[in-house]
């Protein structure tokens, strides 16, 4: 066996896991690590700043569905991770993020560059470490891999101290992570899903709703199988989007404050909501008194704590989606004849579409529309950032497979679309990847262009520029008299900043250019900055305004 | 109503901010909280002792500690038959006429002198919540110097 400095095993651990890519940025007590990766044969992604790093592992992770990697230095680089291992920590997404640490004698000392890292990341993470014992080293980054990774997925902090990177032992590759007080639970109880077949056998106004569980669970497959078995309506969660086919006969597209208005008029009036790694939060019920009053609810969630939190449940099971649908679909002997419900479903189609105003206006609405005519048939990642911007993404771009939805749901991370596509497309690069995003949240970031353009990673940012904060502003506009404070920006040239970085940077102002720039844009091997000059107070509708019943939706058709 | 919490931990640095940190987070104040290692030296027990404001709230509480990586077991001794005990020092000023009606009321409780000066004594005593609350009742006449209570430490019947 080989004597290995801390560092050294960092790097082989890394690699032994599977890790083909490193997000980060160095720093004084992270030179023992950046020596040894000098000739790793894992590859260094230097960002422009420690939180593009955390969110281009989130995206790269999301993507692949292999655990992102990001690092830091200690002090600042550390904090600097902190709102990107949050975004993770909401959104359930697997990385595992390495902070350099002063030497562990000055640990509370108010050193140089010291911060309480597992401290400070401790409610933001699904578990932490502070490495004092090199001995200790590869036994915690196996560890880590493998929570990260597991049950509901989440981010895990390593803290490692600058005298442990140094420090040598001999190197020992664990076998495998046996942890007594961790062990998920993957299959349902067989008692339960038999009394949840049971209860859908029996429904008359059955609803399936899928959230991120499904992603992450790889049970697309098995949903569909299942939809298509019981004939039943799917509707998807925020996160959920792209476990099931937005196009197929079946599905109602998202719920929610901004979901489609027949999605929430049959989660409303179901008699039976089967939720599937979802976890009822306040944007997807609404007034949760008033939720689904009709409904028996059966609740599968490999997260105990997810299941009775927000809403009764009538039926809980603790397990895998996949697995759990898989059983589903077995124990489902007699399908429920629901002619009547699709009835009424179909008439909520009719009478309330997604609707925007086709006029010869530069609508973002439009520019979204364009984007998935231009990519639907080319295999896509659709990154977004936080707002207007990104919920025009959700009901105008048709998702078909999972993993090609990337976006801050649970924390609403402005800043976060476009260091995500750029680890998306790192781990897909024979992807298109997008960033749809909002002329405020992309200045949130925009230090990434460096990044990308370095990398040669072409993400094509599309700009749906307003020239306001505009889903504040529409609460502005339609809560508190149009009274615009703070929401007004003064952009910079966007196609100069774009140019600047040595990205190609073009600006639309008219509808009939936006088919065509997409095709430009997607033709150049570069990374390119669209900046569509969209109408300014254009707003998200429907829309359920916060603490209402979720069918009293305003429709923004008046 | 007021619930013991019986949490078995692996016993490491950093558990007991996590097990803290689910209840301070959602403004819960702990009443007591007492850890030590069991017969296994890498597991810890806590016992702790909240009142619950709100019953979903420390249902949810319960399900999130045992979600805790370091977390092995969480048993709520609310519905189960339970011994539990809190050891107490009070110091009190009592001369000697004093120290003699004391004596009479400790031997109710089994409770000792276990320091003994002119003016003052030191009371111990290991006993339940609620003898402990009656026999602090019972001597609430004496001047109380100091009162140190080692929190609730309780086992399943």
């Amino acid at each position: 066996m080989a004597i290995m400095s801390g560092a050294q095993i960092l790097v082989e651990c890394l690699e032994r896991e599977g890790a083909k890519v490193i997000f980060g940025y160095p720093g004084g007590v992270m030179l023992p690590i950046f020596d040894v990766l000098y000739d790793a044969k894992i590859k260094f992604i230097l960002t422009r700043h420690e939180q593009g790093a955390a969110h281009a592992a989130d995206g790269y992770a999301r993507a692949t569905g292999k655990v992102g990697v990001c690092m830091s230095t200690s002090g600042p680089g550390a904090t600097n991770l902190v709102t990107g291992i949050a975004t993770a920590h909401m959104d359930s997404i697997p990385i595992v993020a390495i902070s350099g640490q002063v030497k562990t004698a000055l640990i509370g000392n108010d050193a140089f560059q010291e911060s309480d890292v597992t401290g400070i990341t401790r409610p933001i993470t699904k578990h932490n470490y502070l490495v004092k014992d090199v001995k200790e080293l590869a036994r915690t980054i196996r560890e880590a891999f493998y929570i990260a990774s597991t049950g509901r997925p989440g981010p895990v902090v390593i803290d490692l101290p600058v005298d442990v990177q140094n420090a040598k032992t001999e190197f020992v590759w664990p076998q495998g992570v046996s942890l007594r007080s961790y062990q998920p639970r993957y299959e349902g109880h067989p008692g339960m899903i038999k009394k949840a077949a049971k209860f859908i056998e029996r429904s008359a106004r059955p609803l399936i709703y899928v959230g991120g569980g499904v992603i992450s669970s790889g049970a697309s497959k098995e949903l569909l199988t299942f939809a298509e078995k019981t004939g039943a309506p799917v509707t998807m969660t925020f996160m959920g989007l792209g476990a099931f086919p937005s196009s197929h006969r079946l599905s109602l597209g998202m719920l929610g404050m901004h979901g489609t208005a027949y999605a929430n008029h049959a989660t409303m009036e179901s008699d039976l909501i089967l939720a599937v790694g979802a976890r009822f939060d306040d944007r997807v019920t609404g007034r949760i008194d008033a939720f689904a009053p009709n409904a028996k609810i059966v609740h599968v969630d490999i997260d105990p704590t997810s299941i009775g939190k927000n809403v009764r449940v009538d039926v809980p099971i603790v397990g895998d989606a996949k697995r759990v649908l898989c059983a589903l679909t077995k124990a489902v002997k007699k399908v429920p004849d629901i002619k009547a419900w699709w009835d009424a479903i179909d008439k909520w189609k009719k009478e309330f579409p997604l609707f925007y105003k086709h006029d010869d206006r530069l609508r973002p609405q439009y520019v979204v529309e364009q984007i998935y005519e231009a990519t639907k048939d080319l295999p896509t990642v659709i990154a977004t950032e936080v707002g207007q911007n990104q919920m025009w993404a959700c009901q105008w771009y048709k998702y078909s497979e999972p993993r090609t939805w990337l976006s801050s749901g649970g924390l609403g991370t402005m800043g976060y679309g476009f260091p995500a596509a750029i680890g998306a497309q790192m781990g897909c690069p024979d992807k298109i990847v997008f960033d749809i995003a909002g002329d405020g949240s992309i200045q949130m970031n925009i230090q990434e262009l460096a990044t990308a353009v370095t990398n040669k990673l072409p993400v094509k940012i599309a700009i749906l520029n307003n020239g306001y904060l505009g889903m504040v502003r529409q609460w502005q506009e339609l809560f508190y008299k149009k009274r615009y404070s703070g929401t007004i920006l003064k952009n910079p040239d966007f196609v100069k900043l774009a140019e600047a970085y040595g990205a190609k940077g073009m600006r639309i102002t008219k509808k009939e250019d936006v088919p065509g720039a997409i095709r430009e844009a997607l033709a150049t091997d570069n990374v390119v900055v669209m900046d569509f000059v969209v109408e300014p107070e254009e707003n998200v509708f429907p829309m359920v305004p916060a603490g209402e019943a979720l069918n009293r939706m305003m429709n923004g058709m008046a | 109503m007021k619930h013991t919490l019986s949490i078995l931990v692996e016993n490491k640095f950093g558990v007991l901010a996590r097990v803290a940190g689910l209840f301070s987070a959602r403004g819960y104040n702990i009443d007591s909280l007492t850890v030590s290692e069991t017969q296994d030296p890498s597991v810890s027990r806590m016992t702790v002792v909240v009142n619950a404001q709100d019953e979903r709230v420390l249902e949810q509480i319960k399900k999130q500690l045992h979600k805790l990586i370091d977390v092995i077991t969480v048993q709520d001794f609310v519905k189960k038959e339970h011994i539990d005990r809190e050891l107490v020092f009070v110091k009190i000023e009592a001369d000697k006429k004093g120290q003699t009606s004391l004596n009479k009321i400790l031997k109710r409780y089994g409770g000792a002198l276990v320091e003994k000066k002119t003016d003052c004594v030191i009371v111990e005593i290991a006993a339940s919540t609620q003898d402990i609350r009656r026999l602090l009742d019972d001597i609430k006449d004496f001047k109380i110097v100091e009162l140190v209570k080692s929190g609730c430490i309780a086992i399943a019947k």
